[in-house]
């Protein structure tokens, strides 16, 4: 680099732009490349192995995959992945949305209630996990039952019950996806024209038209992110079910990534669970591509 | 959580000054300036108002309190719950200690304070080189660092943990050491696309001027360009170490037996311990708790004043 600096500008131009930003990008790409890229490759190059440890891998072409998408436990694990998925996606953003409503403003008092209610989204999953676990304490004296026992209901076996579980884990994930939605809609609310609110006044349009016709179309950009980012977060969601049920009861809670973590983890059955992996990826990629190709063309319109 | 929060910076948008100015003028009525037309006077609407938010606290930020009163109550189980201890008692940490949550709680420190400062290191030259300078494959390097993004630990857990096992070409072994955590989160896209925007943004003729001067790239990058995006390092800062914190399919899968967990993987260990209660597992919670809390308070006041400084920048 010393070399550079004191050479003419003629030769110090091309030299420069081309060796000193590699530089500076070189610890990033290294690090990408080794722990991004590389095991991406791999799980890729094997999943279409018979992965046995000690003995060499063994060429098996497209059985992983076949093995997988046929398991009856995989098949049940893809439905409860969109259950969930969706069912929380969707609520995390009604529930968001009801909130930045609530919430908008300037006065203190709406920032303090703001920043309180957020603190779900910065907390560790893992915390979130124990609270959660604590809340649904199955015994009639348990936090969320002695609620439900004041209005006369029983106690609920919020986890222990497989009909139940799976909703019991959507409400979690809703819980810790809402005010991070609200904080992303709430940022599309300050973006709305007042004088359109003033307009709109004066046409005397109802509150139920005004938030129809002028605010949802001024945070429909808002809303397509909140939107990818769910739909993406909830095909991946492993870690909140890890933690609050470990895929149980009798398996209603088991999502895709939880299965594929049993698979490889727990019964070292590395080709299947690569299999597994790789199936998430294309799906994950298939539908970002597609949003935001429909993103685009809404925004064309 | 793993996802990025798109634009953290906007929420406390209304405090800054450009966000005050309407309510100092008071030009239009208040029922204009909020999307559901609430008004600022007392009556029914306002106390309704008043209501849902009291309802909202009590979902969202009321259970912490149950953390915390559980954790300072003696023999704390998940039947005796409520919002405020009865018998206060330390006795919870003081098991938790026995069962060596502070040593977890070191690992995680390191994890985090090292893991940040990485991140922060890489995406700051990264994004430096992104910004600053025009090369062949910018584009594409762009995209891969936007690909990394769709790669969360999730999809490559498997292969990445055959990987931290026997890394390629060096043929190391970082399971069971900390570099198995920090290593893999040091190129955050995130991170990377939100500084290399902030650092676009800087006006050309500064640059320009340093160079004239004989500033050389490292010290234009530590000197001119660092400070002027301050703000942006802030929210970098912020959302890295919340996103570390609440790694835990990594520690988990880097880790070699249980001593090297991460406070927050380690919670799982004190509820599967047959002879501690809710109590010490909630301490344990409280614990692993506080420092995201730390961060995110102090932090997001730091984060108002960066985007009133940016403001009056541009």
């Amino acid at each position: 680099m010393t070399a550079t600096v004191t050479t003419p500008v003629a030769r110090r131009l091309p030299r420069k732009k081309t060796v000193v930003p590699w530089l500076f990008l070189a610890p990033g790409l290294l690090l990408a490349l080794v722990f991004k890229f590389w095991p991406m490759a791999k799980g890729i190059w094997l999943s279409f192995f018979d992965v046995r440890p000690f003995l060499g891998d063994q060429w098996i072409g497209l059985d992983n995959y076949t093995r997988v998408l046929t398991d009856h436990r995989f098949q049940d694990a893809i439905g409860h992945t969109l259950v969930l998925g969706l069912g929380q996606s969707l609520g995390a953003i009604l529930l968001g949305f009801v909130l930045a409503l609530l919430l908008e403003g300037q006065a203190r008092s709406l920032k303090i209630i703001r920043t309180a209610v957020f603190l779900p989204a910065v907390t560790a999953t893992a915390v979130v996990g124990e609270l959660w676990r604590l809340m649904y304490y199955p015994t009639s004296d348990g936090l969320l039952n002695s609620g439900l026992h004041l209005l006369g209901l029983g106690p609920v076996q919020f986890l222990d019950n497989p009909n139940l579980a799976l909703y019991s884990t959507m409400a979690m994930g809703i819980w810790i996806w809402a005010p991070y939605n609200m904080v992303i809609i709430l940022a599309g609310l300050a973006g709305v024209d007042r004088s359109l609110y003033e307009a709109a006044a004066m046409d005397g349009v109802s509150l139920w038209q005004r938030l129809r016709y002028v605010t949802l179309p001024a945070i429909r950009p808002a809303l397509g992110i909140v939107l990818t980012l769910a739909a993406i977060r909830g095909l991946r969601v492993f870690t909140e079910v890890y933690v609050l049920t470990g895929g149980g009861p009798a398996g209603s809670t088991e999502v895709w990534m939880t299965r594929a973590y049993t698979l490889g983890f727990t019964r070292n059955d590395i080709g299947g669970a690569s299999a597994a992996s790789v199936v998430l990826l294309c799906v994950t990629l298939l539908l970002t591509v597609t949003v935001n190709y429909f993103r685009k063309r809404g925004d064309a319109r | 959580m793993s996802a990025p929060v798109i634009d953290p910076v906007r929420p406390a948008a209304p405090d800054t000054p450009a966000g005050r100015r309407p309510r100092a003028k008071r030009t239009t009525p208040a029922r204009f300036d909020t999307a559901l037309g609430w008004s600022d006077k007392p009556g029914l609407a306002w106390t309704f108002r008043i209501l849902l938010c009291a309802i909202a606290l009590g979902i969202f930020a009321a259970p912490f309190l149950t953390i915390l009163s559980g954790a300072f109550t003696a023999n704390a189980s998940g039947s005796s719950l409520s919002f405020l201890p009865h018998d206060s008692t330390l006795l919870n940490f003081k098991v938790a200690g026995e069962r060596g949550i502070w040593d977890y709680f070191t690992n995680s420190l390191v994890i985090a304070g090292g893991g940040l400062l990485l991140q922060l290191v890489v995406c700051t030259l990264a994004a430096y080189a992104l910004a600053r300078h025009r090369f062949r494959g910018q584009a594409l390097i762009l995209t891969l660092f936007m690909l990394t993004m769709m790669l969360p630990e999730e999809v490559i857990a498997i292969p990445l943990s055959l990987v931290l096992g026997d890394v390629p070409v060096v043929h190391l072994d970082l399971k069971g050491t900390v570099w198995g955590v920090i290593l893999p989160l040091g190129a955050w896209g995130f991170s990377v696309m939100m500084l290399t925007e902030f650092m676009r943004d800087i006006p050309d003729e500064i640059e320009e001027a340093a160079r004239l001067d004989g500033v050389g790239e490292l010290r234009m990058l530590a000197q001119i360009v660092l400070p002027l995006c301050k703000p942006a390092l802030g929210v970098a800062g912020v959302l890295g170490f919340i996103m570390i914190w609440d790694q835990y399919l990594l520690p988990l899968i880097a880790a070699k037996d249980p001593t090297d967990y991460t406070v927050t993987v380690a919670l799982s260990v004190l509820r599967t311990d047959p002879e501690v209660g809710s109590g010490v597992v909630l301490a344990g919670a409280v614990i692993a708790l506080i420092p995201s809390l730390i961060v995110y308070l102090l932090l997001q006041r730091s984060l108002v004043t960066g985007i009133a400084a940016g403001a009056t920048k541009g």
